[in-house]
Formats: structure tokens, C-alpha cells, sequence
């Protein structure tokens, strides 16, 4: 009970903690790739104290809501990411909430987001919400999709099950998981605001989304925002780690060295996946803002043809 | 059923005591304080019946033959719930808000009659008791429409609703004529005991579908909804699409689940169909509007259409044999419903107050209201973030649940179930997200930025009762939020009762989780998601206050170049523009025309939007068309001579007589 607890408690620290390494990590790769030495990869930690010691400049019109979203936009996008397995796949509090709740954790923070970016009455905020909504209407209906797939395979949309059964299970090859991937990719990408439908490193350009949103943030208030964009980014590569890579999570009753295993074996997933990204961030354009519904189109289409495939090959 | 039983008749006295009170200062008291403590008794009638026996009641009402067979069971009793919170709600509000009314002696007698209508709908056990408070209802609201007749659009909206609401009325008649078979066994009792043969019971499920489904609102028959419900007062509004839709899925669930016995599959198929096009179009032509009363109307539109995915599962489950995840759809269903009238009441209550305050129905004449008007904003936002589905309000546990019934089973032998439950789920999905991104604008475009006009700028916070009626609202959306599992017991009679099975009881879980199936299959738990995010807040905010320096306020930053106009904000348009882009230019055949007069012409420059109803362009248009075209040839019949009358009488029998001998 007490190890289950602290377990839980360490998975939240974790991911808190080790976030912005994560973030650092893709930037330090793709900088290299660039060839530029680029900041340290514990850059992310020292802006985060740079602008936590600063004082917040606020507009003069700014409402309660614009105060709050930040640590709303933070809380839920800690707790969705605290129900992601990442060493162990039952931890005390998985079942609180399963994918879908995971996934709609996210858009509540979305939905806070885009309100205070509309909060001043800034064009650029409301640019930056209108383009955020967009796209998550087309990337939430295709996570989902993803989450049937996914789920419909495992028979569970608990994610703890559904690690378990990618782990131990016989799934085999199956082509809705394949599609479900490269679905998942592409959200991930989207949601995340990386390179072909967002550019993370980017101010005052006509293309940006989430940068224009929180154009307005200083303080700790972009303190929290920074950090909740580092954690989301960790959530989706432990997401898309956990579903699809299971390899050495720890499952069955908490132990201390399955534990230690998982940790170490998250770990160097998490690595990879750091680096994979900042790969592929370096090798594609950014493309202009109305192809990415049909980017993301595609997502949802294959997710759906997943769904579709498996809903078929089932009772025949 | 004591209860409901006085609440009718009182409602039906108070009705009358409106006409002769309503010019009085005390009239709306009276009303609305009478309308409010009978929709309390709606209310525990409700409760008592949703746990109690079945019970029975006969009046020597009505027609000699048939009599008024009243009875309340599960059903009667859930949907009693839903009215006596939509009525009770709606009239607290109207405590307040009636006195911006300039003629009050047009909705008073109108408002307990209306309420007294639905109420008879739903404690009604024959056809003609039911037809009678279905019209009563129908003709009431169209009263309550009409209240502002000298506002433009207001009269087209009558008359489209009132065609409407006839059509509706006459299906629903043809549907118990077939019910009722040859014998005329008018009573539900005798329609429960007759099975149908199968041609004849498929023709009542289209029917009834037709009769309930363009009451509530489904796609195609959805047209006058976002005229009506707008068009009346605000709490009538709220009344019209947060219960009268409700009272149209009970008058559904009523004959296909109860009175028409076991159904066949293609009818899951049928009612999936129409479902997942009600819910995205609906919420695509929300997204569109800007008038916010009739963006609201449109949403209702989508929420049917979420309604009518559960009952589609329900059906197809139930055809199949698998009762299990009947009563889960079921449930979901009748939860989502509860879930719309509670935060769909409070928007439209958020809506009025707002159209107190600046006189404007416009969403572009808006802006920063969450100044002005700090109460009304918050319970609005909570709607806005329920209605989006977002977590841990109750909007979610509703969608959350029809999720999981659509994974419930994919051991689909036939067909179109196979194909059509998979492609609801996507639609259900886009139409969940597409409805975030419609309240994303609602509540940012009203509420936030800079005031748009004088109006906005100089608003008012509205009175203590409609405040009360919102934030008793909105505290329901998030305690249905984290403890789903109240309401699902609640409604477990209701599943009983029309699927033969049951959810498992929820209430026996640690910590108030739910689990629709078992719980290593899918669980979800609001009170510790909505504990965890609190605790995750209080937590940082404590630590990064403990760090940080403070706030200082200051100009906006906007990239250097702040523009003091407040036309230069995002407006309701500019913010739909993308999603206008991408989704509206398929479905609507959205255009924008850019006139730019050339250098030297001192015009204005404009922007055209046009937006093409396709539903309206392809049924309906044609149909007057038609319909105007006959009544123009038949207009020379009103000018003939008498002789001719006789001969066509004469005509008209002999046909009539020839056919009969043929049919024999």
C-alpha cells in the first residue's frame, strides 16, 4: 500500500522533473543537426528560474480567468501525464481515469488555454486560439480513433491494461496498430505544436499558434505554461512508448527492482524518442496553415480505417 | 403519484390565474413562484416513481371510451426529474427576468400551461391522453414564440414551428393508429399486448421516428428549432430546448423501447445514422452563427443528435440480443439528456441575462462582459466547459459513457451495424471536439477581449434570482460531474425496465468510480480527477507564489504594436474563419466574396460570406416551392358556382365508391 503510493508519488515527480531535460534534449539535437553547439540541455531549468524570479507584467484589461489558466493549463496537463505508465503499469491511481479521460484532461487545458488567449482582445491572441481550435478539432476526433483502435485490441481503454497486454499478450502484427501509429504520430506532432504544423522556436511570425496564444504570458505565469508544454511533449512519447513499446515496464504487484528496470528501460525510451523527434523536426518543412487539416485529415482518416478494420474483422 | 397528479391540474389553474393576473405587478410572483414550487412537486414526483412500484390512475376524462389513463413508472419518473429541474430552473430565473418583460400578459397564462403540457405527455398511459398533451405542448410554445411578434423573423419562425410541430402531431397520430391496430385498443396496456407483424411494426418505427424525431430536433426535420427556440423569451428558451427536446426522446423512447415490443436491427441502423449527421451538423451550423440564442439552439441540435447515437446503440444492442449493453447505451443516453437540460438551461439563462444587459443578440456587439458581469460569466463558462464535454464536468461522464457503449460490442454479425457504430464513434468524436472549439468562441467572443460597443461596454450584472438559477445550475454540472454514479444507479429502474438488464451498481466502488463493464476494462472516477487537478493547482500555486515576485499591470503587449480599436479583436466570424475553411466549405458551400474598390475610389471595402443550407436548399425550398405552385392552380376552385361544388361532391364519391369495390 505504502510502496504503491510512493511509487505513484515518484511517477509524478518524474515526469514533473524530468520534462524539461526532455525538451532541452530536442533542442540540443536539433541544433547539432544544424551544426550550432546550442544551449545546454538544462537550458529549459534556468529559463524556468529566469522567469519564475521575474514579476508578471499583466494587461491592464486582464480578467481572473487570464490568472488562473496557467495553473489550470499546468494542473491538468500534470495529472493527465501522471496517468500515463511509465515504469510500472499499475500504479495506485491508473484507474481514475483511462485514454479518453486522458485525452479530454488535455483538452480542458486546451479549452483554458485558447479562453485567455482571447482574454486581452489581442489580434494575435485571437489568431493563435482560432488556429489551436482548429486544429484540435481535427485532432482530438483523430486521437480518439486511435484510442478505438488501441482499445478495441486490448479490450480496455485503461491504459495500465492496455500496456499489459502489448506486454505479455500475443497481439502479433496487426495493420490497425501500424495505422494507429502513424496516426498517433502525426496528433502527437499537431498537438504539440513541433515543426510541420507549428514551430515551437518561433515569435512574431503569421504562422504561429501556440506562441501567438500565450503571446501575452510573462512571469511565472509562462513559467507554468513552458512547463505544461514540456510535459505534454513528455506525455505523448511516454504515451506512444507505453503503448507501443512496452518493453521492460514493470507489471504485477510494485516491486523495487522490476521498478528500477522499468525506470531505467523509460528512460532510454524517452531518449530516443527526444531524439528521434528532434531528427525529424529538422528534416521537414513547416507547412502552411491550411494543409494541416489535411494532415491531420489523414490521421483521422487512418484511425478511422483502423477502427473500421478491426470492427470488421471481428465476428466474421 | 399523489404528486404529479395535483401538480397537472395546479399548473392548468395557475395557467388560468395568468390570464387575469398577468397585467398586475404581482402576476409574475405569483407565476413564477407557483410555476417553481409545482415543478418541485414534478420533481419528487419523479424521484419517487424513478424507486417506487408502477402506479396507475383512470379519470372519467376525455373521450367516454377510452377515458384518462394516467401511470407512472421508471421512465415517466426519470423524465419527470428532467422537467421539474428544466421548469423548476427555468421559473427561478424568470423570478427575476420576467420584469424586462414589456408584455408580460403574453407569456404568463402561456409558461404553467406549457409546463402542464409536458407534464401530461409524461404521466399520459393512452394516445389520446398523450396526443393531447403533445398538441397542448406544441400550441402553448408556439404561444410563448410568438410573444415578440413585432421582432424581425419572429413570425416566420411561428409559422415554420407551427407547421412543423402539426407535422410532427400527425405522425405521432398515425403511429398509435397503427399501434392501436384495427380494434382501436387506444390504451398503452392493450398496445404493449399486441405485437405487430413485422412490415407493419418497421412502419411504426419510421414513423414514431419521424413524429418525435422532428420534435426533438433531428436532421433533416431540425429547421424550425433554430428559428423557434430563439425567438422566444430566454427562459422559455431554455425550457423549449432543454426539456420540451427531452419530453420528444421520451415520446420515442415510449413507443419503440416500451409500446412496440422487440425491434429488428436495421432500426439501430437507422437511428445511428441519422444521429451521428444531427450531431455534426449541428454543431457545424453552430459554429457558423453568431446570434447567440441560435447558436444554442444549433447546439441542441448536436446533443439530440448524441441522445439519439445511445438510443441507436441501444436498439441495435437490444435486436441483437445482447441486453448488457442495451441498458449501457440506454443509460448514456438518458444521461446525456439529463446533462443537456442542465447546462443547456443555464447557457440559454447566461444567453438572457446577456441580452438584458446590452440589448444585443449579436455576438459581434460584445465583448469583455466578464467585467461587467462577473456572476452570469462564470456560471456560463462552467456551461460552455460541461457542453464541450470537457472533464470533470458532466458533460464528459455523459460522452464518456456512450464512448465505451460503442466499444462495448464489436461482435457485430450484421452489416451496417458493423460499419455504422465505428463511424458514429468518429462522428460522436467530431462532434465533441468541433463543439470545444464552438464554446471556445461563444464564451471568448462574449465574454472576453474588449467591449465591441457602448452597449457591452456599459452593461449590467443581471438580478440575484437569475444568478441563483445559474449557479444552482452550474453546481449540478459539476457534482453530475464527479459523481456520475449516482445517476447511473438512478437510472438503472429506467434500463431495467426497457432492456431486461441493468449497468452494475456503481455506488459499491472505492472512491465513487464508474465502470460501465468491469473495471479492468474501462473506469473513470470525476471525484479524483476533479480532487487531483484542485490539489494540483493549490499546490503550485502555493509553491510559485512562494518564488515568484508578483503581478504588475501593465498596456497590452501584442508584439509591440498594441491597436487601441477594438475592432481590430477577433470577432465571431474572423474566429470561425478556419473551421469555415475547412469544414463549412464542403458541408455549406461557404464563400467569401473580398470587394476591394480600386485605388482612387473612396468605397469601403467589403467582405461577403455566404453560407448555403444544404438540408434547407434540397428538401424544404422545394417542398413550398411545390406547395405554393398546387395552391396557386387550386386558388380558381374558391370561385366556382354552386352546381360545380355539387358535382365535384358527386365526383368525389363515385371515385371513392369504385375504389372501395376494387380494394375488395
Amino acid at each position: 500500500m505504502i510502496y504503491a503510493f510512493l511509487a505513484q508519488l515518484v511517477q509524478m515527480t518524474l515526469i514533473l522533473v524530468l520534462s524539461p531535460l526532455l525538451t532541452g534534449l530536442v533542442r540540443k539535437v536539433k541544433a547539432r543537426l544544424q551544426r550550432r553547439r546550442g544551449p545546454s540541455v538544462f537550458q529549459p531549468y534556468r529559463d524556468l528560474r529566469r522567469l519564475l524570479g521575474k514579476e508578471a507584467v499583466i494587461a491592464d484589461n486582464a480578467s481572473w480567468l487570464f490568472r488562473v489558466a496557467p495553473y489550470f493549463v499546468f494542473a491538468s496537463t500534470w495529472v493527465a501525464a501522471a496517468l500515463v505508465p511509465t515504469f510500472a503499469a499499475n500504479l495506485m491511481f491508473s484507474w481514475s481515469g483511462d485514454l479518453i479521460a486522458i485525452t479530454a484532461l488535455l483538452g480542458s487545458a486546451r479549452f483554458a488555454l485558447a479562453l485567455a488567449g482571447m482574454d486581452i482582445g489581442t489580434s494575435f491572441g485571437g489568431i493563435g486560439s482560432s488556429r489551436e481550435m482548429m486544429i484540435s478539432s481535427l485532432a482530438e476526433p483523430a486521437m480518439l480513433m486511435i484510442v478505438f483502435s488501441v482499445a478495441l485490441i486490448a479490450g480496455s481503454t485503461q491504459l495500465s491494461t492496455i500496456a499489459e497486454t502489448m506486454l505479455n499478450g500475443d497481439v502479433g502484427l496487426r495493420v490497425s496498430l501500424a495505422l494507429a501509429l502513424i496516426a498517433l504520430v502525426i496528433v502527437a506532432m499537431a498537438e504539440n505544436g513541433r515543426v510541420p504544423v507549428d514551430n515551437p522556436a518561433t515569435h512574431l511570425e503569421l504562422t504561429m499558434v501556440h506562441e501567438a496564444m500565450v503571446l501575452e504570458y510573462s512571469g511565472r505565469h509562462l513559467a507554468m505554461i513552458e512547463l505544461a508544454a514540456s510535459l505534454k511533449l513528455t506525455l505523448y512519447i511516454a504515451m506512444i512508448a507505453c503503448v507501443f513499446v512496452p518493453l521492460g515496464m514493470a507489471s504485477g504487484p510494485g516491486q523495487v527492482v522490476p521498478d528500477a528496470i522499468g525506470a531505467t528501460a523509460w528512460l532510454a525510451k524517452m531518449a530516443v524518442g527526444g531524439v528521434l523527434l528532434g531528427v525529424a523536426e529538422t528534416s521537414v518543412a513547416k507547412m502552411r496553415v491550411f494543409r494541416v487539416p489535411n494532415f491531420l485529415g489523414a490521421a483521422l482518416m487512418l484511425g478511422l480505417l483502423g477502427v473500421l478494420l478491426l470492427f470488421v474483422s471481428r465476428g466474421m | 403519484m399523489t404528486g404529479a397528479i395535483w401538480s397537472i391540474p395546479a399548473l392548468f389553474v395557475l395557467a388560468i390565474v395568468g390570464t387575469v393576473t398577468a397585467k398586475t405587478p404581482a402576476g409574475r410572483i405569483v407565476i413564477y413562484g407557483g410555476s417553481l414550487l409545482l415543478a418541485a412537486g414534478l420533481l419528487i414526483a419523479g424521484f419517487d416513481a424513478l424507486t417506487g412500484p408502477v402506479q396507475h390512475l383512470r379519470l372519467p376524462l376525455g373521450l367516454p371510451w377510452i377515458g384518462t389513463n394516467l401511470r407512472l413508472d421508471a421512465l415517466s419518473g426519470f423524465f419527470l426529474v428532467i422537467l421539474g429541474l428544466g421548469g423548476g430552473g427555468a421559473s427561478l430565473f424568470a423570478l427575476g427576468y420576467g420584469r424586462h418583460e414589456h408584455h408580460p400578459e403574453r407569456v404568463l397564462p402561456f409558461f404553467p400551461a406549457f409546463l402542464a403540457g409536458m407534464a401530461t405527455v409524461l404521466v399520459a398511459d393512452d394516445a389520446f391522453t398523450f396526443l393531447f398533451g403533445w398538441e397542448l405542448m406544441s400550441l402553448t410554445s408556439w404561444a410563448l414564440v410568438m410573444a415578440h411578434d413585432k421582432e424581425p423573423g419572429n413570425a416566420r419562425a411561428g409559422f415554420v414551428y407551427l407547421i412543423m410541430a402539426t407535422f410532427s402531431g400527425l405522425a405521432l397520430l398515425l403511429a398509435f393508429g397503427m399501434l392501436a391496430g384495427p380494434l382501436g385498443g387506444y390504451a398503452f396496456d392493450s398496445m404493449r399486448a399486441a405485437h405487430p407483424a413485422t412490415g407493419t411494426a418497421a412502419i411504426i418505427l419510421i414513423v414514431a421516428l419521424i413524429g418525435a424525431g422532428s420534435k426533438a430536433g433531428l436532421v433533416p426535420l431540425h429547421v424550425w428549432l433554430p428559428l423557434a427556440h430563439p425567438a422566444a423569451p430566454s427562459h422559455v428558451s431554455a425550457l423549449m430546448s432543454g426539456v420540451m427536446t427531452k419530453i420528444a426522446v421520451y415520446g420515442f423512447i415510449r413507443i419503440v423501447f416500451d409500446l412496440l415490443g422487440p425491434n429488428q436491427w436495421w432500426a439501430g441502423t437507422a437511428v445511428l445514422v441519422l444521429g451521428g449527421i444531427t450531431a455534426v451538423l449541428g454543431v457545424l451550423h453552430a459554429l457558423m452563427e453568431r446570434d447567440i440564442k441560435r447558436l444554442l439552439a444549433y447546439s441542441t441540435v448536436e446533443n439530440i443528435g448524441i441522445v439519439f447515437i445511445g438510443l441507436g446503440l441501444a436498439l441495435a444492442f437490444r435486436a441483437t440480443g445482447f441486453q448488457a449493453g442495451a441498458a449501457l447505451a440506454l443509460t448514456a443516453a438518458l444521461f446525456h439528456a439529463l446533462n443537456h437540460t442542465v447546462f443547456k438551461s443555464l447557457l440559454f439563462f447566461g444567453a438572457g441575462a446577456v441580452l438584458n444587459a446590452t440589448g444585443e443578440r449579436d455576438m459581434e456587439t460584445m465583448g469583455g462582459l466578464i467585467h461587467r458581469m462577473p456572476r452570469t460569466s462564470f456560471a456560463f463558462l462552467a456551461g460552455c466547459v460541461a457542453i464541450a464535454g470537457l472533464p470533470p464536468l458532466n458533460g464528459f461522464a455523459s460522452e464518456w459513457l456512450t464512448l465505451q457503449a460503442i466499444l462495448v460490442h464489436p461482435e457485430m454479425s450484421e452489416w451496417g451495424l458493423k460499419l455504422m457504430i465505428p463511424v458514429d464513434g468518429a462522428a460522436l468524436a467530431l462532434a465533441a471536439a468541433l463543439a470545444g472549439a464552438c464554446f471556445v468562441r461563444a464564451f471568448g467572443i462574449v465574454f472576453l477581449g474588449r467591449p465591441r460597443t457602448d452597449a457591452a461596454a456599459h452593461a449590467r450584472e443581471t438580478d440575484p434570482w437569475s444568478i441563483a438559477a445559474m449557479m444552482g445550475f452550474a453546481a449540478l454540472c459539476l457534482l453530475a460531474g464527479i459523481f456520475p454514479g449516482v445517476v447511473i444507479d438512478a437510472i438503472a429502474p429506467v434500463a431495467r425496465g426497457l432492456t431486461g438488464a441493468r449497468m452494475p451498481v456503481q455506488l459499491g466502488d472505492a472512491w465513487m468510480t464508474i465502470a460501465p463493464v468491469e473495471a479492468s476494462r474501462s473506469s473513470y472516477n470525476g471525484l479524483l480527477v476533479f480532487g487531483f487537478v484542485t490539489a494540483s493547482i493549490l499546490l503550485t500555486v502555493a509553491v510559485v507564489h512562494r518564488l515568484s515576485r508578483g503581478v504588475r499591470r501593465g498596456p497590452a503587449w501584442d508584439c509591440g504594436f498594441p491597436d487601441p480599436t477594438t475592432a481590430s479583436q477577433y470577432s465571431a466570424a474572423s474566429f470561425a474563419q478556419p473551421l469555415r475553411r475547412v469544414f463549412a466549405t464542403v458541408v455549406f458551400q461557404a464563400s467569401d466574396t473580398v470587394v476591394m474598390p480600386p485605388p482612387g475610389d473612396n468605397r469601403a471595402a467589403s467582405i461577403v460570406r455566404r453560407i448555403r443550407d444544404p438540408i434547407w436548399d434540397t428538401v424544404y425550398a422545394p417542398l413550398g416551392r411545390g406547395v405554393g405552385w398546387i395552391a396557386d392552380r387550386a386558388n380558381k376552385l374558391q370561385f366556382l358556382t354552386i352546381r360545380r361544388y355539387l358535382g365535384f361532391v358527386f365526383g368525389a364519391l363515385v371515385v371513392l365508391l369504385m375504389a372501395l369495390t376494387l380494394w375488395q
